[in-house]
């Protein structure tokens, strides 16, 4: 298949009357506003890329009273601030989103867990509150969304994390199953979803999901907005249509020296520069939440390395064994091989280590400690060593 | 040290005297003060009829929840990996050398605490930080001096 290279496309960000696009779905079945979500073939933009409308549906399907909508605005992970310029621009289609996700699966709350290093942003985002509450009651909705913020913890970006924290507890991931969509935020069945899949769902509600699913590719379907960092002369956020390889992106955002990408930040996958022309951004080949970070023949990938390893160690929640201890010994062990206390081949154990890890450990973040450290130790070898 | 007042019953008045609303009054406490002492902890604790060592362990979880006295200002310098690349370490140094302080440490008057943090969401302006809840990007050194001049004024 030819893949369709770089585009940008304005569907986020674009200006719509909110106000009509709510009481189209006010009108619509709960059927088939979820319906069209599953057409569309939206996959949750925080990171683990769940249908969208498949856990709308889920969360629909269980009779009970009380239900949830949860807006994940905790947006840790190194490299991605999409959330807060979407949260900055058009925090009304985060909460039309919402109020939709509501209606469909049958939830009259809402909550935004938002990260507390964007607290500077909540006296805005309260004041389009109010407004977008006395527009949805007259529509007919009966839908309330509240905040609760974050105080400086990565892991509460993991959504059992945060529903442990939005109940005033230690930001501890929990076991699953049960998953949110049977038992969430307070034990009831909760749709949590990133602030970017809220807004996209509600543009996939105002343009028909034909539109939508016609962007992209077929395990990656419509458009997505990426954070580029890094060595580029032009940082910043864009929205682009997701299918291109790594190579057609370092084109456009590239300073002419790009050695590697790292994407989908500490949590993600490093691409050398060999790999660039046959690595498509998406499910079908590196998975992002938006992060992409470009490095130029300047920088040190041990450096990279350490600091992301130094990350985990700190934001490793310490509930289980192999995350906890994991990720300190990867820290020292890389740190030993640099200073060449140990023999090279010790990389190759680390490398099992983390292996371990993905398996053993309790949540995501154990679990994807092993892609960096790999796609790094694999691709700069040498730069780890000497 | 400062004084509690009637901030801990405010707080519950305001968020609840339920457990969910430990969270928030804690962190209305570390907006007004920048960090809990144990004495707010306590008074914390009996508000929401829970033991004292439930809200420290929860407290001691979030790294915004300081139970270390902290200045007025607590500027957080992000050490994260662009931010690191783009002169990280100049920033960090121009604060050292202006506040006569190190990283971890808070000015004998009280009045600055110097921290690190991790990546806080704006790294394509990098390097950034934080000055309580205020970010400021793009740094130089420069521009930093003409920060902390602007906060010492304030004092
Ligand atoms: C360590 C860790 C951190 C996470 N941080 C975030 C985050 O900041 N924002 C987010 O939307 N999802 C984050 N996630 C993913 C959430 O657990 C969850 O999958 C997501 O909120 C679901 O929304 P979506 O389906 O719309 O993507 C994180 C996951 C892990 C394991
Ligand atoms: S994998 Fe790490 S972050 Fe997740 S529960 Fe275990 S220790 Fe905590
Ligand atoms: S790396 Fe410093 S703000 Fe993201």
């Amino acid at each position: 298949m030819k893949n369709k290279g770089l585009n940008k496309v304005d569907l986020i960000f674009e200006k719509i009357n909110a106000e009509e696009v709510l009481k189209k779905a006010w009108e619509m079945s709960n059927q088939s506003i979820i319906q069209q979500i599953l057409d569309s073939g939206l996959k949750g933009r925080g990171g683990a890329g769940f249908p969208t409308g498949l856990k709308w549906k889920y969360t629909a399907a269980i009779d009970e009273p009380e239900k949830y909508v949860v807006c994940n605005a905790d947006e840790g992970e190194p490299g991605t601030f999409k959330d807060r310029e979407i949260l900055d621009k058009v925090v009304y289609k985060v909460y039309g989103g919402m109020a939709i996700a509501g209606k469909a699966i049958g939830a009259k709350k809402g909550i935004v867990y938002l990260r507390g290093e964007y607290r500077f942003l909540l006296s805005q985002l309260y004041k389009e509150l109010e407004a977008f509450h006395k527009m949805i009651k007259e529509i007919g909705y009966d839908f309330e969304i509240s905040y609760r913020l974050g105080s400086g913890a990565y892991i509460c970006g993991e959504e059992s994390a945060l529903f442990e924290s939005i109940e005033g507890r230690r930001g501890e991931p929990r076991n699953k199953p049960p998953y949110p969509t049977t038992s969430g935020v307070f034990e009831k069945p909760t749709s949590i979803n990133n602030v970017e899949t809220l807004v996209t769902a509600m543009m996939i509600i105002t343009h028909g999901p034909e539109s939508y699913s016609q962007l992209g590719t077929k395990d990656s379907r419509g458009s997505k907005v990426f954070s580029v960092s890094g060595d580029t002369p032009i940082p910043g956020i864009f929205e682009l249509e997701l299918g291109m390889t790594v190579q057609e992106f370092v084109n456009e955002f590239g300073d002419g020296d790009t050695k590697a990408v790292q994407v989908g930040g500490a949590s993600g996958f490093c691409v050398p520069r060999k790999k660039f022309q046959d690595t498509i951004i998406g499910f079908e080949g590196v998975p992002t939440g938006g992060s992409m970070k470009l490095f130029n023949s300047s920088r040190s990938m041990y450096n990279v390395l350490h600091n992301y390893l130094d990350f985990f160690a700190e934001e490793s929640c310490g509930q289980c064994t192999p995350c906890r201890v994991g990720c300190q010994q990867l820290l020292r062990g890389v740190e030993k091989v640099k200073k060449g206390e140990i023999h090279s081949n010790y990389l190759n154990e680390l490398l099992k280590l983390a292996d371990t890890m993905k398996v053993a450990s309790k949540c995501g973040l154990g679990q994807s400690v092993g892609n960096a450290f790999r796609t790094i130790v694999e691709n700069f070898r040498e730069e780890i060593i000497y | 040290m400062y004084q509690l007042g009637n901030l801990v019953k405010d707080l519950s008045d305001k968020h609840g005297r339920t457990r969910e609303s430990l969270l928030p009054i804690l962190q209305g406490i570390v907006e007004k003060h920048n960090y809990l002492t144990d004495e707010a902890m306590v008074e914390v604790a009996k508000e929401l009829d829970i033991s004292a060592a439930e809200v420290y362990g929860t407290a001691s979880f979030y790294t915004f929840l300081d139970t270390q006295e902290r200045g007025k200002y607590v500027i957080r310098v992000c050490k994260t990996i662009t931010c690191s690349m783009k002169g990280k370490i100049e920033i960090l140094e121009t604060l050292e050398d202006m506040l006569k302080i190190k990283a971890g440490e808070t000015t004998s008057d009280k009045q600055f605490t110097l921290l690190e943090t991790n990546c806080i969401g704006w790294c394509h302006k990098a390097p950034a930080m934080l000055i309580n809840e205020i970010p400021y990007t793009e740094l130089t050194p420069e521009k930093v001096v003409e920060i902390i001049k602007g906060y010492m004024q304030k004092k």
